[in-house]
């Protein structure tokens, strides 16, 4: 979220804000001299630059100040005033370059902790063991405990640490599912969020669609099914709970393999709060998977637990990358406990980590290649086939090839043949490969052609591949060389090493491309970020460590706190040899060779796409779909973008990448949504009266956040009986209603009653004290804002109430025009909505009712006159009364301390028993006041009504020289005859309703489309007092239309109305009163 | 006018909460507590810091206005129980013990004197709920995006803000903080506060 520098309070969270449009806009100094034409530039034209751009903000949920910023509109950078914080531009990590690719050194042939030669496979008898390709040792699994898990129907076991994709290799299923469009049996491709194959839905304990095997770490009783490429919803809630929340750090790392732990190991117990979030259970990262440092890891997660001021997060994916280094992740805590998870702690967690510097150490995804039949089960990334033998002691298979453009794979041959998988031989496209492994041919200057086998791989045709250019994408050797075919249930690939730059990307970052590595890496980056390890496309371990090292010191540096030293564990360099950059393999004609396996797009897909005209990747991936399914092209957003290029015959990086966009892997609605579900949804704004509403039956109306009552139906009553019921006591007896929820605003100052003047449309200078005038506003365009009452307590101090639903605009509305226009004002506003609470007394009897609860106040009508108000006691409790009616009846609103309204309303519910006093609702209030004409500020006008429209030009001062709107009012096209007019209805029917919206035609007989519309029907109802329905509408040139007949189209049929006067119910004022 | 009102029939906006907040805080074997502090005197105070009222509000009261923004002061003893907390550059809050509204809003007038200025009582307009203990701070960051970290937050300030999706003003205090909630919003923030502290009880 972006961070807005409020001049007072700092940068906050934009979500405090309320945008004010462009700065520096004066209003005239005397807008009678202007034109119509100048006018209308001041009101409605605005700058509209690209880059900086001046412009006004509120800080509306902290100071309520007004100020001017000046920010970047392509960037959302607030240029002026500034941010804390800055983020730096381009920096990058010092080993940039001269760290990767070492070349010297000796090549290790075995490794700390690896894995010694042994039989494949652990048989059933031995140990009980009942999973046929685990191994008997090795890897990070708990073996002494067993996990019962059921897929498609078949049970098996596993142990923890395992994740569901490695149980069910280690029970020899590979193959998982079939794809989505073409139906084709898929397996277990990769070992972690870059899955494109293996997606799975858990039945129970809870139906969770669509999640990659690779990331569902086993538990007991788990049940889950192989998806054709779709899920399914569940049906039933999600009875868990999902929570979030905010953190701040000074460095946070994202990553916790060699760079990501050497970062936090450097940066731990300097002081700087440092968070460390990382997507796996254990700390470690690729260490995990290759086995190299096997102790380091948790030596480093000791020193971190051990600081005070460092956070560890696993199972933690940061997923998006937001302005001003806000970054989101998403906690795992509980799936993993299965039916054991505690009910009291949220299953998944978002965290909204606002940090001052970023290290990005996300690592790297293999890639695969393009070739014939490339996606059958059993064909796997090789460093994960690696992943599946040293972490979880599994073989994913017995009988392997492996197809590599680069020294990468032969790693994972070692390891796989060191677990007894039998590794037949290494293709590699290269024609002199650097690398070997003891007792396995390498086919160099190779390439797999093609691949046999149904629900798994059974062989693989290998052919020599041909003259290999510097891109790496010649065709192979044709259909008269020599081919071999090696039985294999295992084909190992890589087609070289994608960084993770999706984070980086998401901030702004800018990627460019890297020569020798033969992919996109992180370049520059507006934010504070910086990208370290093998995601900075650096691959030699001992510069992974020393680049995070040296990231993490900066990070710390840069957030004010000193490095500590911190040693880094001593690696052996590796030799290395160039990668060749293969995409494209050239196969049988008749074979599929797979791009997307997710979306089941190949080869030939693109090349219809590029054969279409397409030129850029952006449009290939929409025209193909390649990079659109759920794993959002992870393992082969570069491989389309590579095959792209080799269509088109142009550089790979002359086309780039597509966007980056969030979420980096998929997050349910339920964890975004949190805890705001339900109750807590949005919040429900009650008035101090609210217990006694629900104690007697009300039926609530949301007004705005507000529930107020909308009626109280007596036991058998409908809500047109009951609001018949209560309009009739209203009008014959006494009835009462909360109206606490109107806002109010204290205004004071010896410039009040000038402020007023120019906000309101009429005077309000001239309102003695002890009085209360109606009042309306109007925005420049000299519509209706809002209208209320405003009470005058002193010379130098006013009450002005609003509708409900404006209170908070009509405030920051008066504080705009003080603050911004008129600073010269001595006058002060302060919102008192919630220290009243208000009742309003209703009816020809609420004169004995308040005058039985009120000895001291003289109610009677000369010495407490319509629109004055009194301070006195009412029942006991300080009151301040005042005699406005809504309904034109007799009427006061009683004004209390909330802390005592349900006490007086107790009271005058008991004193006006006699006279059968009745609680009445919102759609009472409705009914009675569209009886007298009165009109509901957005309800009967909607931002293009003038008072005048209204048929208020009583309001419209004539004699103020000026306020707000007043210009507006003598604009052309205010002052056209044929503008709407409010206008009462009166359906020739008595009966006959028309609802709210109903739009009103001239003749009985609709004409042929487009139906002229003269208006429609703004608020409609059933009235006790006239017998009968009637209607509010606004109707062109309305006013000049009373007695016509015009036609209401309900339905299919035309109802006849009567155009009247809005004042339908004692038109002379009678009953006001008493 | 409060004064006049019987004083047994008053109802605070979340009276009928206290069950669950001393609930939660018992169940959560001291690491949250959990009240509504009800009835205490706020008035807000809108006048010119650059005049000579601000001094004079500052002497009467005995307690400088604070200028900084976000921060608060506070006098408690045996005698005062006040703190004035920094709302906006012309704007205070001044909270007191219940009841004490007419004396400090006098007192605040006469100090001021002739200068144009705004003192508006505001006791009902929030009510104040105590948050405290060692947990106090990780309930509150599952709603409010401030660094609540003692480091950046602790006794002495306070700020607008949002919590959830209420706009409260939090005070930090020692051991913990004040939430100062508007009341119609004061039953949304003590069922989310609630809710939110599940994992903690």
């Amino acid at each position: 979220m972006l961070l807005i520098p409020c001049p007072w309070c700092g940068p906050r969270d934009e979500a405090e804000f309320h945008y004010g449009g462009q700065a520096h806009l004066a209003y005239p100094e005397d807008p009678s001299a202007l034109t119509d034409e100048q006018w209308a530039r001041y009101l409605f034209f605005r700058d509209n630059p690209k880059g900086p751009f001046a412009e006004r903000w509120m800080h509306s949920a902290g100071c309520r100040r007004w100020f001017n910023a000046v920010r970047d509109t392509s960037t959302n950078e607030f240029i002026e005033p500034r941010c804390g914080q800055t983020a730096p531009r381009g920096e990058r990590g010092e080993l940039g370059e001269g760290g990767r690719n070492t070349t010297t050194g000796p090549q290790p042939t075995t490794k700390p902790g690896g894995p010694e030669v042994e039989s494949p496979v652990s048989e059933r008898d031995r140990a009980g063991e009942t999973q046929p390709f685990r191994r008997a040792t090795g890897g990070r699994i708990a073996r002494s405990d067993r996990l019962a898990f059921t897929f498609d129907g078949v049970a098996y076991e596993g142990h923890p640490g395992d994740t569901l994709a490695s149980a069910l290799l280690a029970n020899g299923v590979i193959r998982t599912n079939t794809s989505i469009k073409l139906g084709r049996p898929r397996g277990i491709f990769s070992a972690g969020v870059e899955e494109p194959n293996a997606v799975i839905q858990i039945e129970e304990p809870f139906p969770e669609p669509m999640l990659p095997a690779t990331t569902v770490e086993l538990y007991d009783g788990l049940v889950a099914t192989g998806l054709p490429g779709r899920g399914r919803l569940a049906t039933e809630p999600d009875p868990a709970r999902y929570d979030a929340v905010h953190a701040h750090c000074d460095v946070l790392i994202v990553g916790a393999g060699p760079a990501g732990l050497a970062a936090a190991a450097a940066a731990a117990r300097s002081g700087a709060r440092v968070i460390l979030a990382d997507d796996q259970p254990e700390l470690g990262g690729s260490l995990l998977s290759t086995g190299r440092l096997p102790s380091w890891p948790a030596e480093v997660a000791a020193l971190l637990e051990a600081s005070a001021d460092v956070r560890v997060l696993r199972r933690t994916t940061v997923f998006g990358y937001y302005d001003d280094n806000h970054l989101l992740a998403v906690e795992r805590r509980t799936n993993h406990l299965g039916a054991h998870a505690p009910d009291n702690v949220s299953r998944e967690r978002v965290w909204r980590i606002r940090a001052r510097r970023v290290v990005l150490a996300t690592g790297a995804h293999e890639r695969s290649l393009a070739f014939a039949d490339n996606d059958r089960p059993g064909v796997m990334l090789a460093a994960s086939a690696r992943s599946y033998v040293n972490r979880y002691g599994v073989v994913p298979g017995r009988r392997a090839v492996v197809f590599t453009t680069n020294d990468s794979a032969y790693a994972a041959a070692r390891d796989l043949a060191a677990a007894g998988v039998d590794v037949v031989a290494i293709v590699d496209t290269r024609r002199e490969p650097g690398a070997q492994v003891p007792g396995v041919e390498v086919l160099a200057g190779h390439a797999v052609i093609g691949t046999q086998g149904g629900d798994r791989l059974t062989s693989v045709t290998v052919a020599p591949y041909g003259s290999e250019g510097p891109d790496g994408s010649q065709g192979s050797g044709g259909s008269d060389a020599p081919q071999r075919e090696f039985t294999a249930d295992l084909l190992l690939v890589s087609g070289g090493w994608n960084p993770v730059a999706h984070l980086f990307s998401q901030a702004g970052g800018k990627l460019r491309y890297d020569d020798a590595l033969g992919s996109f890496v992180p370049d520059s980056c507006r934010q504070a970020v910086e990208v370290a390890g093998t995601a900075n496309g650096v691959f030699d371990l001992a510069a992974v460590l020393a680049e995070g090292a040296a990231a993490g010191i900066r990070a710390i540096e840069a957030a004010g706190y000193p490095a500590a030293t911190s040693q880094l564990p001593p690696v052996t360099a590796e030799p290395a040899s160039p990668p060749a950059h293969v995409h494209v393999v050239p196969g049988a004609a008749e074979a599929s060779s797979f791009v997307d396996l997710q979306r089941d797009v190949t080869v030939a897909d693109l090349t219809r796409a590029a054969g279409t005209g397409m030129r850029s990747v952006e449009h290939t991936k929409r025209y193909t779909t390649a990079g659109t399914a759920n794993d959002q092209g992870k393992t082969s957003g570069v491989l389309a973008s590579g095959t792209v290029a080799h269509l088109l015959g142009v550089d790979i990086s002359v086309l780039g990448t597509t966007t980056f966009r969030p979420p980096y892997t998929p997050v349910s609605f339920a964890t975004l949504a949190g805890r705001d579900r339900g109750v807590l949804h949005d919040p429900a704004r009650l008035t101090a009266l609210h217990p006694w509403h629900t104690a007697h039956g009300a039926r609530f109306e949301n007004v705005g956040q507000w529930k107020r009552p909308w009626y109280y139906p007596l036991s058998g009553e409908d809500m047109e009986t009951a609001v018949l019921r209560e309009c009739r006591a209203a009008r014959e007896g006494v009835a009462f209603m909360d109206a606490s929820t109107l806002g109010k605003i204290d205004v004071q100052g010896p410039d009040a009653g000038v402020f007023l003047d120019r906000i309101y449309t009429n005077m309000m200078s001239t309102l003695k004290v002890g009085m209360i005038r109606y009042g309306v506003m109007a925005r420049l365009d000299g519509m209706i804002f809002d209208d209320g009452t405003a009470i005058r307590l002193a010379d130098d101090r006013y009450i002005v109430t609003t509708t409900t639903g404006n209170a908070a605009a009509v405030l920051e509305w008066m504080e705009e025009w003080l603050q911004t226009e008129w600073p010269d004002l001595r006058v002060r506003c302060t919102s008192v909505t919630e220290q009243w609470a208000t009742v309003a007394l209703v009816g020809p009897r609420s004169r004995e009712v308040l005058g039985g609860l009120a000895p001291g106040l003289d109610v009677q009508n000369d010495s407490f006159p319509f629109m004055a108000w009194r301070d006195t006691t009412v029942a006991g409790i300080a009151a301040r009364v005042c005699r406005i009616s809504f309904s034109g009846e007799l009427a006061y609103e009683i004004n209390i301390s909330p802390w005592d309204a349900l006490a007086l309303w107790e009271a005058l519910d008991e004193a006006g028993t006699p006279y059968g006093i009745t609680p009445y609702g919102t759609e009472t209030m409705h009914v009675l006041r569209a009886e007298k004409g009165y009109p509901i500020i957005g309800q009967d006008s909607d931002g293009t009504v003038t008072p005048q429209d209204l048929g208020m030009s009583w309001v419209v001062s004539k004699k103020k020289p000026d306020f707000v709107g007043k210009r507006s009012y003598s604009r052309a096209d205010t002052l056209r005859p044929d503008r709407k007019h409010l206008v009462g209805l009166l359906p020739e029917d008595p009966s006959a309703f028309l609802p709210e919206g109903t739009h009103l035609v001239a003749d009985s007989v609709l004409p042929a489309p487009p139906v002229p519309m003269l208006g429609h029907v703004t608020s409609s109802y059933r009235s006790a007092a006239l017998g009968r329905t009637f209607a509010l509408a606004l109707i062109k040139g309305g006013r000049d239309r009373i007695g016509e007949r015009l036609y209401a189209p309900v339905g299919d049929r035309l109802i006849p109305v009567t155009v009247a006067s809005p004042v339908l119910y004692d038109p002379e004022g009678a009953r006001r009163d008493g | 006018m409060a004064e006049t009102a019987t004083r047994t029939t008053r109802h605070s906006p979340l009276a009928h909460a206290a069950d669950r907040f001393a609930a939660a805080t018992r169940t959560s074997s001291g690491d949250l507590r959990l009240a509504e502090l009800p009835f205490r005197t706020q008035l807000n105070v809108r006048l010119d810091p650059k005049g000579p009222a601000g001094d004079a509000v500052g002497l009467a009261l005995g307690l400088p206005l604070p200028l900084e923004p976000d921060t608060a002061v506070r006098a408690c003893d045996a005698v005062r129980d006040l703190a004035v907390l920094w709302l906006g550059p012309d704007e205070w809050l001044v909270v007191g013990r219940p009841g004490t509204q007419q004396d400090l809003e006098s007192r605040i007038r006469a100090a001021i004197g002739e200068e144009p200025a705004a003192v508006t009582d505001v006791s009902a307009q929030r009510t104040t709920l105590l948050v405290a203990g060692p947990r106090a701070r990780d309930l509150l960051a599952h709603g409010c995006s401030l660094d609540l970290h003692p480091r950046a937050f602790g006794p002495g300030r306070c700020a607008q803000t949002t919590l959830a999706r209420a706009q409260v003003v939090v005070v930090g205090r020692k051991g913990g903080f004040w939430l100062l909630v508007r009341s119609s919003f004061a039953d949304y923030v003590a069922d989310w506060l609630l809710d939110a502290a599940t994992e903690y009880l």
